[in-house]
């Protein structure tokens, strides 16, 4: 399956990837009103201690433990392979924050849970890929 | 291959998967006390709360049964005759099997108290059918008092408190979550539910009851319209120890899951198996653990190779915006050394043994949480690691380019 993956060497530390992955979930047309002045919850996020910077977000892992901890089931499979999340089954115990080994969910004002689904609800081509300057975030498929 | 699961719940379906992972031909018999489909019994005070509705939760699609080929008969296990390979039901009936998972889970423990049986509304809160007769029993001017602060006791506070007058909770321990949290941690909890409603009588306990009165260890008097019984839980092992299983607390199961009688396997709240952080057998009676463990078994069952050998205790539990996150161990013997840190978001508290992370306890900013649960599940070294660094800001930093190519270049 495809998949976002994150080229380190390449990345410039821009954040671009955060706005672009926050407009592209505010369900809003138009990138000025989606974000200004709002503070952003991005499914993706920049990791940076000034010398390194890359991008993290779900790995839509082969045997995903977010999933088997998930309490209420709304956590899910697709049949692509995708690491979907059902808002109205979701509780926020966040029992899947305590499991992602990578650091990549995160939650919103309130407090249910967020998470990459590739942007298949927004086009199929993840945001934050079509928006990144340096190709440092790519989707395609890898070799398992 | 006939297979036989006995109890419906989260690790019963995760065994239908890990068998149909491995087998589509063999039949899968399931035995239910209860008449729901499998559902995430910790969503019962979801429920309450008006967060979970009905429909939402049960743990697999509508379909899941047929479409795995599995029946469902509604009865409760009475024996188990291993020479036979039989189950026999409650009803007269006899399943026969050629493996067995006992997924039987836990039941409400109530020790005898004095005057209980003059207490017209009492409950426990393990099943949604108690969520649904708690639901009919409380209105907004009920007094509910609430014995057990643990997981169990707290949480169905939390559920009844907008539905109920007055919520109260007492425990003979002195403090709330007393089996994951330590007095500090507790004392934030407790203020948090108690700036949030929740009154609390703690070193406390009801000595006996007379109608709607609880009469107090320490000599108070808690007047109340509905109880709530929340001590704690035992596994449901009856079946197997007459059948002559080694049992301790709980069944005992390798990281197979299988048990000491052949062909037979267990998984979820039932049993008992080795806890990478306390470095024995324990009862690790959570949800996650009860998939893992579910699945595993179902796929050494139908002849494929499973294990699970990284089983620690784990928490994530919310209450109002406050959240606690616990792994591992972390008991103060000396043995393990703890690094924290404390400032407005909360506590973190790390214990460290032997150049390894063996438990965790964060309270407040539960970020990425994540990173230190799999440090811990995975033993990893942290020798070389700036781990100081880490609990600051945990991110994937300190563990340098290799590891960061693997899982994010790659697929993992």
């Amino acid at each position: 399956m495809k998949r976002v993956y994150v080229n380190e060497e390449w990345c410039l530390g821009c954040h671009l990837c955060e706005y672009n992955c926050a407009f592209s979930n505010s369900g809003i047309k138009d990138m000025v009103k989606a974000l200004k002045g709002k503070k952003i919850t991005p499914r993706i996020h920049v990791e940076d201690d000034g010398k390194i910077h890359y991008a993290v977000s779900c790995r839509h892992c082969e045997d995903p433990l977010c999933i088997k901890g998930c309490i209420s089931g709304a956590l899910s499979k697709d049949e692509n392979g995708v690491v979907a999340i059902d808002h109205d089954k979701c509780v926020g115990c966040l029992t899947c924050m305590l499991l992602c080994p990578y650091g990549s969910i995160t939650t919103d004002e309130n407090e249910t849970v967020l998470k990459c689904e590739l942007c298949m609800q927004n086009g199929g081509i993840p945001a934050c890929v079509q928006g990144c300057p340096n190709r440092a975030i790519v989707f395609e498929e890898v070799e398992e | 291959m006939k297979y036989v699961i006995i109890g419906n719940g989260p690790a019963a379906v995760s065994c239908v998967d890990g068998i149909r992972s491995v087998d589509n031909e063999g039949s899968i018999t399931i035995l239910s006390k209860e008449a729901h489909p499998a559902y995430f019994r910790p969503l019962i005070s979801y429920y309450l709360e008006g967060k979970s509705k009905e429909e939402n939760i049960y743990c697999r699609r509508a379909d899941f049964y047929q479409k795995n080929h599995v029946e469902t008969v509604l009865g409760e296990a009475v024996a188990i005759d291993k020479e036979n390979r039989i189950v026999a039901l409650n009803s007269g009936e006899n399943i026969a099997y050629d493996r067995l998972c006992i997924c039987s889970g836990s039941s409400p423990f109530v020790p005898p108290m004095k005057g209980l049986e003059t207490v017209e509304k009492k409950f426990t809160f393990l099943t949604i059918d108690d969520s649904f007769a708690l639901e009919q029993a409380v209105d907004k001017n009920s007094r509910v008092l609430i014995i057990g602060a643990g997981l169990i006791g707290l949480k169905c506070a939390e559920g009844l408190r907008d539905r109920a007058g007055k919520v109260t909770v007492c425990d003979l321990a002195p403090r709330v979550l007393s089996s994951i949290l330590d007095d500090e941690c507790a004392m934030v909890v407790q203020k948090h539910l108690e700036n949030c409603g929740i009154a609390f009588s703690l070193a406390n306990t009801a000595d006996h009851f007379n109608g709607n009165t609880a009469y107090m260890k320490d000599g108070s008097v808690i007047d109340f319209d509905v109880l709530v019984l929340a001590l704690g839980v035992r596994p449901n092992i009856g079946l197997f120890k007459d059948a002559g299983g080694e049992c301790d607390r709980a069944i005992i199961v390798g990281n197979d899951m299988k048990t000491s009688i052949d062909d037979i396997y267990a998984a979820g709240d039932c049993v008992e198996q080795y806890d990478i952080s306390f470095g024995n057998k324990r009862i690790m009676a959570l949800l996650p653990n009860a998939n893992i463990g579910g699945y595993t078994a179902g796929v050494n069952m139908a002849g494929g190779k499973a294990l699970f050998d990284n089983a620690v205790p784990m928490n994530s539990i919310g209450f109002w915006g406050l959240h606690i996150m616990t792994a591992g161990s972390y008991a103060n013997d000396g043995s393990a050394q703890m690094t924290e840190i404390k400032d407005e978001s909360g506590i973190k508290r790390f214990f460290i043994k032997d150049h390894k992370l063996n438990g965790f306890m964060i309270i407040g900013d539960v970020k990425s949480a994540g990173i230190f649960t799999n440090l811990l599940r995975n033993q990893t070294d942290l020798s070389d690691m700036d781990f100081e660094a880490l609990i600051k800001s945990p991110n994937l930093l300190p563990f340098g380019e290799n590891y960061r190519r693997k899982t994010l270049r790659g697929v993992v």
